[in-house]
């Protein structure tokens, strides 16, 4: 029956394993140079603290490619799904196969069980390797990414560590399920994408922000987590909003992060411009000759009682997150494989 | 001995609809069976549910004594050619081999290639570049080479020429007289069971009309032609299968073990096909019209 398997499935394996081998060479090609570059980028700038800088120049130069390999890693689990979870029941029940094999000295329990298991290793192991190969590679410039793009943030969490392996193994499951009960290749493909789709968003959404409380804190304004002060010409206060980042903890995700003044009312919610009463015109925060320096005004806004009210998910809890989703995904996967079964034996024939 | 198919009050249901219904039948073993009825008459719902294909919504369904298609052990018991003889369109004629014989234990290797080469296939070939009547011949060479005690066909040779029809049936009826087993056939053809067939069931609207071995069903019917003639009229033992009467003649097609002695009647012996649709026209008669597809 394994044998079967495997040479019914032996082409698309290979094309996948050729993709995948392509890949890790590229990234095994420019990876060490990512990294001395790196290292000696870090090298130069702790010297002159301008560190900031480095990480911005190095990130914006690697961008691009950061971004791609992000994206594939997201996208594996998905076409995984479409191109070996949906047709591989839908296939053999399309051209009438089931019956031949069931025909032989196998029981449709044991068929399913060697096709999902193969399959499923196998989409698992790629997802493994390439989400490892990409975590790898990414590692220096997922330390000098921005906010946005940074360890936690939802866009590029799916793609780092073991997750992609939850992916993958739900996404078989999700295909061959979804084909079961649709029975025709096509519709199953789809349905499998839109299915998958929509529970990759809400994952992030609804679901990842409470794996564990959320930490809440209060912290001073500075550089850190306002974008920056902007002085409108009446003089009539200046305009502050608050950035998606907390001082004190790098590559947090932020779920939330409000302006709040003395008496700790709200008032500028996630990014939200907001005036203050400061003069712009005179005292600390007014423009001044010479080289801009933003210091004084910060000791200012921060002595009046404006604050930044802020909910995250620090950075050391990546690793605990992935395991608990990698989980909640195998979880999700089994459930719908004891589906499967129950459908061999009871519905599909 | 244990009959191959035992079938007590058996049904199955797709949604609302049923597909077989109250279907009571025993096929003893050591035959060459056909199955025939019109289409819809759920033939192939039986044979499914017989392989094990599909589970039984109501009743019972045993074969060579035990629940079908339950553990491996059964199902190397029961060979299966399906309708269409489905094959791998992308794997060869050898990998199709290779399928058998890792997939069934007492798989004979050399018989099939032996059978194989002696009907011209090309190993190599994928089964999706041969023709209809080479799928069909290697679709039988898989299910013989599992030398399973019982071969059950559906359909096998419906969308086969007449050449490849009567070289499949061929076929068949060798591998029969070689090694003894038990071998069920559907059909709604019935000239195609006639030349391989030993027993004869016809299975109208889930029914089993007849079921019994051709040369009896033969040696105990006939038609009768004569004077116009009621049917409680008849002798007790002359069963009527069919009826047909004009303002002076009536036609009977009657089953009797005993001599038909009366001189009135014209006595003609029947053929199988005359037989069958005679019996679909009976069930037809006694219950809702069934779409007749007898004459294809």
């Amino acid at each position: 029956m394994i044998w079967l398997t495997w040479r019914q499935f032996r082409a698309s394996a290979a094309l996948t394993a050729a993709a995948l081998a392509a890949l890790t060479a590229v990234l095994a090609l420019t990876g060490p140079g990512l990294s001395s570059q790196y290292a000696a980028g870090i090298a130069d700038c702790v010297a002159d603290d301008t560190c900031d800088r480095f990480f911005d120049v190095f990130f914006d130069h690697n961008q691009l490619a950061f971004l791609a390999v992000s994206l594939v890693v997201l996208a594996l689990p998905a076409l995984i799904g479409l191109f070996w979870g949906a047709p591989l029941i839908t296939r053999e029940l399309e051209t009438g196969t089931h019956l031949l094999v069931w025909s032989q000295s196998v029981t449709r329990v044991r068929w399913l069980t060697i096709k999902l298991g193969l399959i499923g290793l196998t989409a698992m192991t790629a997802a493994c390797l390439c989400g490892l190969v990409v975590t790898w590679w990414s590692g220096p410039l997922d330390k000098s990414a921005v906010v946005d793009l940074a360890q936690m943030a939802p866009l590029v969490f799916g793609a780092r560590g073991i997750v992609p392996v939850g992916y993958a193994a739900f996404a078989v499951v999700l295909g061959v399920t979804v084909g079961m009960l649709v029975r025709r290749t096509l519709p199953a493909m789809a349905l499998t994408l839109a299915a998958f789709v929509v529970i990759q968003l809400a994952m992030p959404l609804l679901v990842r922000p409470h794996l564990m409380p959320p930490v809440t804190g209060t912290f001073e304004l500075g550089h850190a987590n306002i974008g920056g002060i902007s002085l409108p010409a009446d003089g009539a206060g200046i305009q502050i909003s608050t950035e998606p980042a907390v001082p004190g903890h790098p590559g947090a995700w932020v779920l939330s992060s409000d302006l709040v003044d003395a008496s700790g009312r709200t008032i500028g919610g996630n990014g939200q411009e907001t005036t203050i009463p400061v003069s712009s015109t005179s005292g600390p925060c007014a423009p001044q000759g010479g080289p801009p320096n933003e210091d004084p005004c910060w000791a200012e806004i921060n002595q009046l009682g404006y604050r930044q009210r802020a909910s995250y998910q620090p950075l050391e809890r990546f690793w605990p997150f992935q395991w608990i989703e990698t989980g909640i995904y195998a979880a999700l996967a089994l459930g719908l494989t004891g589906l499967c079964f129950w459908l061999i034996r009871r519905r599909v024939s | 001995m244990t009959p191959v198919l035992k079938a007590q009050a058996l049904g199955k249901k797709y949604g609302r609809r049923w597909a077989l219904r109250d279907c009571t039948i025993d096929i003893p073993a050591g035959h060459v069976v056909g199955l025939v009825g019109p289409n819809g008459a759920g033939k192939t719902t039986l044979l499914k549910l017989a392989t094990g294909q599909l589970e039984p919504s109501a009743g019972d369904i045993t074969v060579l004594g035990a629940r079908p298609g339950r553990t491996s052990a059964q199902l190397a018991r029961v060979g299966f050619v399906a309708q269409d003889t489905p094959l791998y369109a992308g794997l060869s004629v050898t990998d199709h081999l290779r399928l058998g014989a890792r997939l069934n234990p007492r798989w004979d290797d050399g018989m099939a290639r032996e059978r194989l080469a002696r009907l011209g296939l090309v190993l190599g070939q994928r089964a999706g570049r041969l023709s209809g009547g080479q799928r069909a011949q290697l679709a039988l060479t898989l299910g013989l080479a599992k030398r399973p005690e019982l071969l059950i066909l559906d359909e096998p040779v419906a969308s086969l020429d007449p050449l490849a029809r009567r070289e499949f049936l061929q076929g068949l009826m060798e591998a029969t007289a070689e090694r003894a087993f038990s071998v069920v056939l559907s059909s709604h053809l019935v000239s195609d069971l006639e030349r391989v067939c030993d027993f004869l069931i016809v299975l109208v609207d889930s029914r089993v009309q007849i079921a019994m071995e051709t040369d009896k069903l033969l040696a105990g019917h006939h038609r009768l032609t004569g004077p116009r003639r009621d049917p409680d009229r008849l002798p007790a033992d002359q069963h009527v299968v069919s009826q047909r009467h004009t303002d002076r003649q009536s036609t009977y097609v009657i089953r009797t073990d005993g001599l038909i002695l009366d001189p009135a009647w014209t006595v003609t012996q029947l053929s199988l096909e005359d037989l069958v649709l005679a019996y679909m026209e009976k069930r037809i008669a006694e219950n809702r019209p069934v779409a007749l597809e007898a004459q294809r």
